[in-house]
């Protein structure tokens, strides 16, 4: 009861339970961590796996530092994210226009949704080989696959959110003596926003976890997938573990800054959702 | 949708595959790209059925489902039990979801280079990735789906007299199905994907996406296209036959469907 006298606001929060203090919360979040890397180091430095093939950790963040200070493990970071970014620019746009076409026009739902039905259920990895093929190793193989990867959940989302869209706004909209396009820009774009978003966001995310295996395979110059798979050839186990985490910093990134800001910013704004 | 406005969509369905088609061939035909680049269509029909006919398509299939159902039933065996008791026991919830949080953004197939090191070529590599990719989505829909239980059920079973087991069988595992059902599909998305690449990165000679990697290096297009074909169709099947009929037997019998789309 006294937590919740210091803290009211925070109480609504949480109803059943109690209000913890600020420092109790991380030391909860960090104690598992701890745990973990205990153990790790206890393994590490008891030599019972070859030190290359299992770096301390004292190690892999030298090997961080060092990459990081020398400018190689940024370099990768950035051309990964700038390639992401190309191949999910390229599916947005695409994407969004296939679904809005799809979801408004009969014909090109009727024609389009065999077409893209087929290809979806094949998981978008398998199609890298033969890109790699028709369009050589390189940086144009991986950002259209991404592009290609991300964009099937784009078309499926838009299209459903279109056609989600109540037809009793469209029609009083059209009865208040609106014109198409201010019919599509003021009730229809908003209207299927939220499940546009919620495709953008799993196409996001679809990309992401296939470019890091596509980096790999396609030999690109510079790529966090290329340095760890070539780190491989080193036995670097401390350099792989190192761009291990920074990809999974960038994933989280990711998730927690671009898409929640997108969510709150438009859909929560407008009341289409809580 | 009257009678004539879906056989008008069925057939401008059929016709845009048909174009479709017919346009893939003009331009394999006409010579533009090189035939070992963009075969044929009956060059990859042909490609399909002889490698089934001689057996090659089947093993190379058994082995890269062999590896996903391995991966995915040892990530039933882990996080079933693990998201059950995140949702029962707050300690076991304060100590995994940190961990699970800080994991989850890490595509599954940025371990291969450290798995390949630690494992070796082959099998027991991919297993291990399809394990990693199928974990995690199981065991964030089992811990929620076992919060979401209504806790109206859980003291209504009780006032009733249900022992600790009863409450756990009849009501917790019913009432999070929808969840689980949910997070057993995604999951099983994830390993597929993961299964493929981890066989193209960690090859061993058998397997789908080992076969379409392997292809590549001697322009077999028409090879590349026909287990593209495979993986496409067994893939369809998980999705629709198994996990569909898992849904009918559980979820729409137990009437928990409103709950799954909620």
């Amino acid at each position: 009861m006294h937590d919740a006298i210091t803290a009211p606001a925070q109480a609504v929060d949480f109803p059943t339970v109690a209000r913890e203090p600020a420092w109790r919360v991380v030391a909860r979040t960090a104690f598992p961590f701890l745990v973990v890397g205990a153990l790790w180091e206890l393994v590490a430095h008891l030599g019972i796996f070859p030190p290359r093939l299992f770096p301390s950790l004292e190690q892999i963040a030298s090997a961080f530092v060092r990459l990081t200070a020398e400018g190689i493990l940024p370099h990768h970071a950035l051309d990964t994210v700038i390639r992401l970014l190309t191949g999910f620019a390229l599916a947005a746009v695409a994407g969004v226009a296939i679904g809005i076409a799809m979801g408004r026009s009969r014909l090109a739902e009727d024609v389009l949704v065999p077409l893209v039905s087929i290809g979806a259920p094949i998981p978008g990895i398998a199609y890298a080989p033969l890109f790699l093929l028709w369009f050589g190793l390189g940086n144009l193989s991986a950002v259209l696959l991404v592009a290609f990867v991300s964009a099937f959940p784009i078309i499926f989302n838009t299209w459903t959110g279109v056609k989600a869209v109540k037809e009793i706004w469209v029609r009083s909209a059209q009865a208040m003596g609106a014109d198409d396009r201010r019919l599509f820009r003021r009730v229809i774009l908003p209207g299927a926003l939220p499940y546009i978003l919620t495709g953008l966001r799993l196409g996001l995310a679809q990309a992401w976890r296939i470019l890091v295996g596509v980096e790999m395979l396609a030999a690109v110059p510079w790529g966090l997938g290329w340095l760890i798979f070539g780190a491989r050839e080193f036995l670097n186990t401390d350099v792989i573990l190192a761009g291990v985490a920074v990809i999974g910093i960038i994933g989280l990134a990711l998730e927690k800054l671009v898409f929640q800001r997108i969510e709150e910013f438009t859909v929560v704004r407008w009341g289409m959702m809580t | 949708m009257s009678t004539a406005e879906r056989s008008r969509s069925i057939w401008r369905a059929a016709l845009a595959l048909a174009a479709t088609a017919a346009v893939y061939e003009a331009v394999a035909r006409s010579g533009v790209f090189p035939p070992a680049l963009l075969p044929t269509l009956p060059a990859v029909a042909r490609a399909l059925v002889s490698t089934i006919a001689d057996g090659t398509m089947l093993a190379h299939a058994f082995h890269t489902l062999a590896r996903v159902l391995l991966g995915f039933a040892m990530a039933i065996v882990v996080a079933l039990p693990l998201g059950i008791m995140m949702a029962r026991f707050r300690p076991v919830e304060n100590f995994v979801l940190p961990l699970a949080s800080a994991l989850m953004p890490i595509p599954s197939l940025a371990w291969v280079p450290m798995f390949i090191l630690w494992f070796g070529l082959g099998d027991i590599t991919s297993i291990l990735v399809v394990f990693y990719a199928a974990t995690f989505p199981l065991l964030l829909n089992t811990w929620s789906g076992v919060r979401a239980v209504n806790p109206l059920w859980l003291r209504a079973a009780g006032a009733m007299g249900a022992d600790e087991q009863a409450l756990f069988w009849k009501v917790i595992i019913p009432g999070a199905s929808p969840f689980i059902i949910t997070g057993l599909r995604q999951a099983f998305l994830r390993s597929w994907i993961a299964v493929v690449g981890a066989e193209m990165l960690a090859a061993s000679n058998w397997g789908l996406g080992w076969v379409i990697f392997d292809a590549k290096e001697f322009l077999n297009a028409d090879v590349m296209l026909a287990s593209l074909v495979v993986i496409g169709a067994i893939g369809f099947v998980f999705e629709r036959l198994v996990f569909g009929s898992l849904e009918q037997v559980t979820v729409l019998r137990w009437g928990m469907v409103r709950a799954a789309k909620g």
